[in-house]
């Protein structure tokens, strides 16, 4: 494992992030720094704002009605809401793989191009690289490269949650965020991703929300522990899950409450 | 010692007589259509053929067939259809995709669907011949024609844009289902991998409710062919000699050639076989349509559903 998380620039930065659900303040003040090709786990018990902070990332976010802001978060350093900023620009550099593994109801190569598509390429030999190669590196293509034009739901749980992992690779992201992306599937299934997640670091920073205190362990450069909205303890896994400075970490990640 | 709670529940004959009358309501809904079907299919059976359902009427409407009724059912809903599906569908997609649902504007909409779903057929009618033919006909002629009748007089065209605007509910309604019923999370990834909302829409809302609109639109369609009332006074006639070939001919239609036949026949009695026929064709055409509206769906719900690997 990566010795020092700190060896690597900033590639995601939040700032002063408040979050609130109409009245509800769902972020308070969070400030962190996710580091380029190091995957940063984010616990918390339910509820803690560990989501609502990942989907302020890509501002998924954005497309709830009465969700306001304040504070920001810098992708490269640049306001990712700054007014020049293009939102879906932003989502392709940042892509997301949700809890549930939601592929469209098409063939398992139309959803991995669908990315490329709706950004505008259109020709054959180079959609036909970006399928073969991504669904590579979701360690998919041994199994699927036959029957590329079957139905992407005839897929397993752990085929199809590893099919949007491709998906959001075929647009060429820098950041990947993962919502709990193995939490559906079982211990089996669950190894491959993690494996993937340790393979995928080299080339992506990784952003990963999960209830599983010894995934987060295993996957993680640095872990972040949310509570109630608020940031309460950053630093490398190994210290976290080890030697925690606050109590409340400690409790949680013992198992003590959560 | 002795239990004060006596085992046995107080008034079960209730619950046995309560079963018993909500089966004899279901039973009376059957009993009523079977009564329907085999009056219908005893009277009207022997009558049908190739050559009736080919042929024009004759002898004053006590022989031949209903060839030019059936053309001209056709050829409206047909045109219905093109009038009906993209204005539903649109209405829709704004209404559920678009406009915010608390806004002024999408509900005057809902208020007008829901509304327009409740008026009466002849008043569509009356509309369709006040409006369409009168108002937009009439200017039409006034406008490029010199005053003279050629577009402001009932026809195929208004009759099927007033049969449009009655079926528009039925549209807008099971597009809005099919729509609604498109998962969040195939919207969020579609949004996640930087696809605009209109990309979203066109890309993976619309084809996923491909189904629900197709239904919505077979059942528009069936509705609309079994419709009298819009159409007698914006372009169904009761007896042509050639059939329509431009949108400002009027038509022969089955609804209509059904009411013409019961109430306007010269001799009714000697009529009747024709009619028992000519309704069990307009039965059998309408059932034709809900059946393919079902299985339209269940295809369409067998694809989308997960397979086991």
């Amino acid at each position: 494992m990566d010795a020092g998380a700190e060896a690597t620039p900033v590639k995601v930065s939040a700032r002063d992030l408040d979050v609130f659900y109409g009245a509800t303040q769902a972020l308070h003040g969070i400030t962190l720094d996710a580091r380029a090709n190091r995957v940063t786990a984010l616990i918390g018990p339910s509820g803690c704002g560990k989501s609502t902070f990942l989907r302020s990332i890509n501002r998924m976010n954005d497309l709830i009605a009465g969700m306001r802001r304040q504070g920001t978060i810098l992708l490269d350093g640049r306001d990712i809401h700054d007014p020049d900023v293009d939102v879906v620009d932003l989502r392709r550099r940042v892509g997301m793989v949700f809890q549930r593994s939601n592929p469209f109801p098409k063939s398992i190569y139309e959803n991995v191009a669908y990315g490329p598509r709706i950004h505008g390429v259109s020709d054959r030999t180079t959609l036909d690289e970006i399928v073969r190669t991504t669904l590579e590196q979701a360690a998919l293509w041994d199994e699927v490269k036959d029957r590329l034009g079957a139905s992407a739901l005839s897929l397993s749980g752990g085929q199809q949650q590893r099919l949007c992992i491709a998906r959001a690779l075929a647009v060429e992201p820098e950041v990947l965020l993962m919502d709990e992306p193995a939490s559906a599937l079982d211990p089996l299934a669950t190894a491959r991703i993690e494996e993937l997640i340790h393979e995928l670091k080299e080339r992506y920073t990784i952003l990963i929300v999960t209830h599983n205190m010894q995934q987060a362990a295993r996957v993680s450069d640095t872990t972040a522990y949310f509570y109630m909205g608020r940031l309460v303890e950053m630093g490398p896994t190994a210290q976290i899950f080890t030697n925690p400075s606050k109590q409340e970490t400690e409790d949680y990640i013992t198992g003590r409450f959560g | 010692m002795s239990s004060r709670i006596p085992g046995r529940p107080a008034g079960a004959w209730k619950g046995h007589a309560f079963v018993a009358l909500c089966g004899a309501a279901a039973a009376i809904i059957v009993a009523m259509l079977a009564v329907i079907l085999f009056d219908v299919v005893r009277s009207g059976w022997a009558g049908l053929g190739w050559q009736f359902l080919v042929s024009a009427p004759s002898e004053g409407m006590r022989g031949g067939g209903v060839g030019p009724a059936i053309f001209g059912t056709f050829a409206l809903v047909l045109l219905m259809t093109i009038a009906v599906v993209p204005l539903g569908v649109l209405t829709a997609v704004y209404l559920f995709e678009y406009a915010r649902p608390d806004s002024g504007f999408a509900r005057a909409v809902n208020l007008a669907v829901s509304n327009l779903a409740g008026v009466p057929s002849i008043v569509f009618g009356l509309f369709g011949l006040g409006f369409f033919v009168r108002f937009v006909g009439g200017g039409i002629d006034r406008v490029f024609h010199g005053g003279e009748l050629a577009w402001g007089k009932p026809s195929i065209l208004w009759a099927a844009l007033t049969l449009a605007l009655l079926t528009l509910p039925v549209v807008i309604v099971t597009t809005g289902e099919a729509l609604r019923a498109v998962p969040v999370a195939a919207r969020e990834a579609s949004f996640a991998l930087g696809a605009t909302k209109w990309q979203t829409i066109s890309r993976v809302v619309l084809p996923q409710s491909l189904a629900g609109i197709l239904t919505g639109a077979i059942l528009a369609v069936s509705r609309g062919a079994g419709e009298v009332a819009p159409i007698m006074f914006t372009g169904a006639a009761y007896f042509l000699p050639k059939l329509p070939s431009r949108l400002t001919d009027q038509f022969m239609e089955l609804g209509y050639h059904v009411y013409v036949l019961s109430t306007q026949s010269p001799d009714i009695e000697a009529t009747k076989p024709i009619l028992y026929s000519t309704v069990l064709v307009l039965l059998f055409l309408t059932f034709l349509l809900n059946a393919t509206a079902i299985a339209i769906r269940a295809r369409f719900r067998a694809a989308l559903r997960p397979q086991d690997a």
